[in-house]
């Protein structure tokens, strides 16, 4: 029978939610296409991640190696390499995430399989294989096919899909296979895990935020916003690019490769909406968002959005607010 | 310590309103500015900044249209030595897996101690061309990486995971790195810099230079082939505020104050 595979992901013990993402997403595609749903696990002292896997898939590979402790790119392309070649799975999923980017491209040119990333949606479709994926920060999306092939993969964008448990557990099969690597691996080591530097500002315990991106377009800019922040009793966060140019320290930024946040109130200034920023925002209780753009993709998150300079409503806000006080007062 | 960076030519869109062109499967790119992937300038200043430190040159390749050279020059005032324009119609259409083939087969005339490149690309954000064009080339690759330290035949980088979080590798030279944003402050251009970038030469290799044939190149060497492009449908629409400055400040206060936010 055909298989699907998902490699799972984890680290320091923990599953990671790309992983119950991917097979919830691999269940559905298993069913309409008739094939079997493998989980696939590299590690050290795994097992007990094993049997979590065995609830959503049929069959769970395991693959123990002290040289599989810390995810290494090279020794799980090296295990994978094997195990896809012996199993000819139909497709393989692996996360878009920094582990993820580090090893899917290599392995599938290794062996030639054709691959997309970042897929927000993928489908066998007559015999083709088609996936979605978003171009130009998520402005527009494009369905692409696949090269014809035996064999694909692709890697898959975090919360794209959402993870359930099935109805009734997979009860799937638990196969160690014996680890293929026989040498240490010397092209790449890992050392360490690097911590953050412990930040002044919690973003995570503010009950409002106001959020920057691009839009502030000069770091001459930021006080102007900060001047609202504080009116309004918010803490000002940022997305990334704030950060990158040093605008903002690390410990403003919300997304995926920053703090996620859920407060009361989420003001995004000139922010566009990439994916990785919404993943870190989009539970907050009330958006509100401005932004020349009308068709920012933060608009399709936001509760409230103005389509206009934020210079223009910035203080427009602010002396509103310093207004109904005194109206209070 | 040689060092050839990998650059792409790409749209600025982050504040674009963008259409669709005639062909349904691309962006209507008339009246975009055009400048060097974001990514990619961190790595050019990354090369740049070992160059000044270590010694050795900095070699910048792009594939692309007469136009890319706009970017390569770029890359010329801001450090790097020499540029290589790799211009073939028969590229047209690559995606990412065709984009590494066309470098690898450029690269592999090249010496070199390590490559960067950026981590994606602000178009296609497909993150592939710099881990495939190492496993073509057969060298060790990091990607995502915010920290190089340059040591005998080895290199400790730092790989950004998620949430804050990073880990340290240490990989075998000769490398590849992609890089991601923040890894440092790219410089800006001087004006000596611009002037001497204008006499320096941009070497232009197309197909027959590198070793490929038609079949490994644009849409028929590529894994993708874009069936259409769209505007992603709306799932949950903000309700619009609609007004002058002040109107609409009033209005984001009035839902403030129903919310006890004020």
């Amino acid at each position: 029978m055909a298989e699907l595979f998902v490699l799972a992901e984890h680290r320091q013990g923990q599953m990671r939610d790309t992983t119950f993402e991917m097979l919830t997403k691999g269940r559905e595609i298993a069913e309409k296409t008739g094939a079997e749903l493998t989980a696939v696990l590299l590690g050290k002292d795994v097992k007990e991640h094993a049997k979590a896997l065995s609830e959503y898939a049929k069959k769970v590979l395991l693959v123990e190696d002290a040289k599989l402790e810390n995810f290494n790119s090279d020794a799980y392309q090296k295990v994978l390499a094997k195990l896809i070649k012996e199993h000819k799975p139909r497709l393989t999923m692996i996360g878009h995430t920094s582990y993820g980017v580090e090893l899917a491209p290599r392995l599938a040119a290794s062996l030639n399989l054709p691959l997309a990333t970042d897929c927000i949606d993928l489908a066998f479709e007559d015999d083709a294989f088609v996936v979605t994926r978003q171009m130009y920060g998520g402005k527009v999306n494009v369905k692409a096919k696949l090269r014809k092939s035996e064999s694909y993969m692709v890697t898959v964008r975090q919360a794209a899909f959402t993870a359930q448990k099935p109805a009734s557990p997979a009860n799937g099969q638990i196969i160690e296979v014996p680890s293929p690597l026989t040498e240490e691996i010397t092209t790449k080591r890992f050392i360490q895990y690097v911590l953050p530097p412990p930040g002044g500002v919690d973003i995570t315990a503010a009950e409002k935020l106001v959020g920057i991106g691009r839009g502030i377009k000069d770091q001459a800019n930021v006080p102007v916003v900060e001047d609202l922040a504080k009116t309004l009793g918010a803490v000002l966060a940022c997305s990334r690019p704030i950060v990158d140019k040093g605008w903002l320290p690390a410990d403003r930024q919300v997304g995926s490769s920053g703090k996620t946040v859920k407060p009361k109130l989420y003001i995004a200034l000139g922010i566009s909406g990439a994916f990785q920023h919404v993943l870190g925002m989009k539970n907050s209780d009330l958006i509100i968002a401005v932004n020349k753009d009308p068709k920012a993709p933060i608009f399709s998150f936001s509760d409230y959005g103005v389509v206009e300079d934020m210079f223009k409503i910035v203080p427009a806000l602010k002396n509103k607010i310093i207004e109904i006080r005194g109206q209070k007062a | 310590m040689d060092i050839i960076v990998c650059v792409k030519h790409v749209p600025e869109t982050a504040e674009a309103e963008l259409k669709i062109d005639a062909s349904g499967k691309s962006i209507d790119k008339s009246g975009l500015v055009f400048d060097i992937n974001e990514w990619d300038d961190y790595a050019l200043e990354e090369a740049v900044r070992i160059k000044e430190k270590f010694g050795g040159t900095v070699t910048a390749i792009t594939i692309g249209p007469k136009d890319a050279d706009s970017t390569l020059r770029k890359c010329l005032a801001r450090g790097a030595d020499t540029a290589i324009h790799l211009m073939d119609p028969k590229f047209e259409g690559s995606d990412a897996f065709a984009v590494a083939k066309i470098l690898c087969g450029a690269i592999k005339t090249l010496h070199f101690d390590l490559i960067l490149t950026g981590a994606q690309a602000g178009d296609d954000g497909s993150a592939m061309v710099g881990p495939i064009l190492a496993e073509l080339l057969g060298i060790p690759h990091a990607t995502m990486v915010k920290k190089i330290e340059l040591g005998t035949g080895l290199a400790k980088v730092n790989r950004e995971l998620e949430g804050g979080l990073e880990e340290q590798l240490e990989v075998k030279l000769p490398a590849l790195f992609a890089v991601q944003t923040g890894i440092n402050e790219p410089r800006y251009v001087s004006i000596m810099g611009i002037r001497k970038a204008m006499q320096k030469e941009i070497k232009v290799m197309g197909l027959a230079d590198i070793g490929l044939t038609e079949n490994d190149v644009g849409l028929a060497g590529s894994w993708l082939n874009v069936e259409k492009m769209y505007v992603p449908p709306v799932e949950k629409q903000a309700e619009f505020i609609k007004g002058n400055p002040d109107e609409i400040a009033a209005k984001i206060v009035e839902i403030l104050k129903s919310r006890g936010l004020i």
